[in-house]
């Protein structure tokens, strides 16, 4: 099945994925690479983003979602009963579609997640909050007004706020789920320049709609077509010669 | 055509006369106190209410200082609200975020039928169950209480404070929980911190909605608090509430006596403390674009 030639960090074996009666997923099986950015193209209601939310267990939200077969990371199935769900999200942070920074100032945003995570330190979060800004290209257009409403920013400004605040409990995943759909090119352009310098630490998955921007950011695309995956493989393999007749039908825009 | 436009006009009048009604009668009420208190200002002149004794029937001197009343109200209402807060905002939590649809569907009739109680029925159950209790539990001389009287009103505020602090949890926008959660929060966490925050000024306009009721609820208190116009902090000691005060008196009282005057302005001040009140909450749920 789908290999790529990196570390593996996301391991999927045989997975099933169901919303009460409805399988969302059928069989996926995927090795996701290590401080690589993976991309989950495919038509709307494809499962790409079930699958997403699969990885740090937030369709456990959603009452009567069931899932068979494995989901290991670093080796250890999240799905066993044994497994502790918050220290498994502390892991893995996650970008929304729409950005949802919370009702409190920016430095408060960046400071919950290490805070509920017991950081107490003052100095210490200044630190976490700064670098954080830093690393999401944020910190010179807010450094000046840290203690102001988050709700102030705009739309691109939130995103990147929402992507600092993932960054700052110091996860090995980070999960995207469309992050650019509801921003205008510009912001758009700053998100993607942004994943490109954070896939230097970070394994990074993300769900687009937008094919150019999976070419533009991914080392590995993944092709979702009504719950089954697939295609999965090096960005430029599947962008110019894809094995399936599908990928290509979707890519060339023949559907979607 | 001609007929067809002016019966649309009678009964655009009419309904705009029922939609005014409540002003009129707000109106009305307020203006109907004022002039009945007005000539106290002339004599016995309005300085005799601020002071520190009410003894509105006395051969020696009658004094009508409604301190004492003032006190007792607020210290009764804030009692109530004290105790009513936990209950209502857990509650409201509970019911909102942790309990199963099941659960829900079971519960929220009860706390209507809570707010449904009519007052003199809760009266005689804190008579006979909560005064008891209170003289036995803190071996007092009488239950009949200011604490007494603030139990019981904190069972008619709870059911407000939950029902609109429930509201206000349930609008707190599912993307914040989801965020939260994502960054490794507990569901716990993820209330305390996140929710409640956002949720908070709906909660504040509940409680101020809450403390309105109570203020303004007189048989309950009158049964229960003792009476007594005492200046006292004390939850231990018996009071007497402004409402319990005129519903005591205004049946005895010579029409046009300085007495029947002074119990009509502890009206108007009691009015504009709940005037108070409302506008608060009304202004914080306008706000924050939550309506009840």
């Amino acid at each position: 099945m789908a290999e790529t030639e990196n570390k593996s960090k996301v391991h999927v074996d045989k997975m099933d994925f169901y919303y009460g009666a409805v399988q969302a997923l059928f069989n996926i099986n995927m090795d996701i690479a290590e401080k690589k950015v993976t991309a989950f193209i495919g038509p709307s209601g494809c499962g790409k983003s079930t699958f997403l939310r699969t990885l740090n267990r937030m369709n456990d939200i959603i009452d009567g979602t069931r899932l068979e077969g494995k989901v290991m990371i670093d080796n250890s199935d999240i799905y066993s009963p044994m497994t502790d769900v918050v220290g498994l999200r502390k892991k893995i942070g996650m970008i929304f579609q729409k950005s949802n920074p919370f009702p409190k100032s920016i430095y408060d945003n960046i400071a919950y997640g290490p805070r509920i995570h017991g950081v107490k330190d003052k100095n210490k979060l200044m630190e976490i909050v700064e670098s954080c800004l830093i690393k999401s290209a944020l910190w010179d257009e807010v450094k000046d007004r840290l203690d102001t409403s988050a709700m102030g920013l705009s739309g691109g400004q939130q995103q990147r706020l929402c992507i600092a605040r993932a960054l700052a409990i110091n996860p090995e995943i980070v999960l995207m789920d469309e992050p650019a759909s509801a921003l205008d090119p510009k912001s758009t352009l700053k998100i993607e320049d942004l994943i490109n310098e954070l896939k230097k630490d970070y394994t990074i998955i993300i769900v687009t709609h937008n094919m150019q921007q999976a070419g533009r950011v991914s080392d590995y695309t993944a092709f979702f077509y009504e719950g089954h995956l697939i295609e999965f493989g090096a960005t430029g393999q599947i962008f110019t010669k894809p094995n399936q007749k599908q990928t290509e039908d979707y890519i060339t825009g023949r559907f979607g | 055509m001609n007929k067809q436009r002016l019966r649309a006009k009678i009964i655009k009048y009419f309904l705009q006369s029922c939609g005014s009604l409540s002003i009129v009668i707000v109106l009305l009420i307020f203006l109907f106190l004022f002039k009945e208190a007005l000539p106290f200002i002339g004599s016995p002149g309005l300085q005799e209410l601020f002071h520190s004794v009410w003894n509105p029937v006395s051969f020696q001197k009658e004094e009508f200082g409604i301190y004492p009343l003032i006190t007792g109200s607020i210290l009764v209402t804030v009692l109530a609200t004290v105790i009513a807060i936990p209950f209502g905002i857990v509650g409201a939590v509970y019911i909102s975020e942790v309990a199963s649809p099941k659960e829900r569907e079971f519960l929220k009739p009860f706390i209507e039928i809570l707010a449904g109680i009519p007052s003199v029925v809760l009266g005689f159950f804190g008579l006979v169950v909560i005064a008891p209790l209170i003289k036995q539990m803190f071996d007092l001389g009488t239950g009949l209480t200011a604490l007494t009287g603030a139990v019981l009103l904190a069972f008619m505020a709870i059911p407000t404070i939950m029902s609109i602090s429930e509201d206000a949890i349930k609008s707190v926008p599912a993307a914040y929980k989801e965020a939260s959660l994502a960054l490794g929060a507990s569901k716990l966490e993820t209330i305390w911190k996140v929710v409640v925050p956002a949720a908070l000024s709906g909660i504040v306009a509940s409680v101020m909605l809450g403390m309105g009721r109570v203020v303004g609820e007189t048989m309950t208190v009158m049964m229960v608090t003792g009476n007594a116009p005492i200046i006292s902090m004390n939850p231990f000691t018996s009071v007497r509430t402004m409402t319990a005060t005129i519903a005591a008196e205004m049946g005895e009282v010579t029409i046009g006596s300085d007495h029947y005057m002074a119990l009509f302005w502890v009206g108007l001040v009691l009015m504009l403390m709940t005037f108070i009140l409302n506008m608060i909450s009304y202004r914080v749920l306008k706000r924050y674009g939550i309506h009840e």
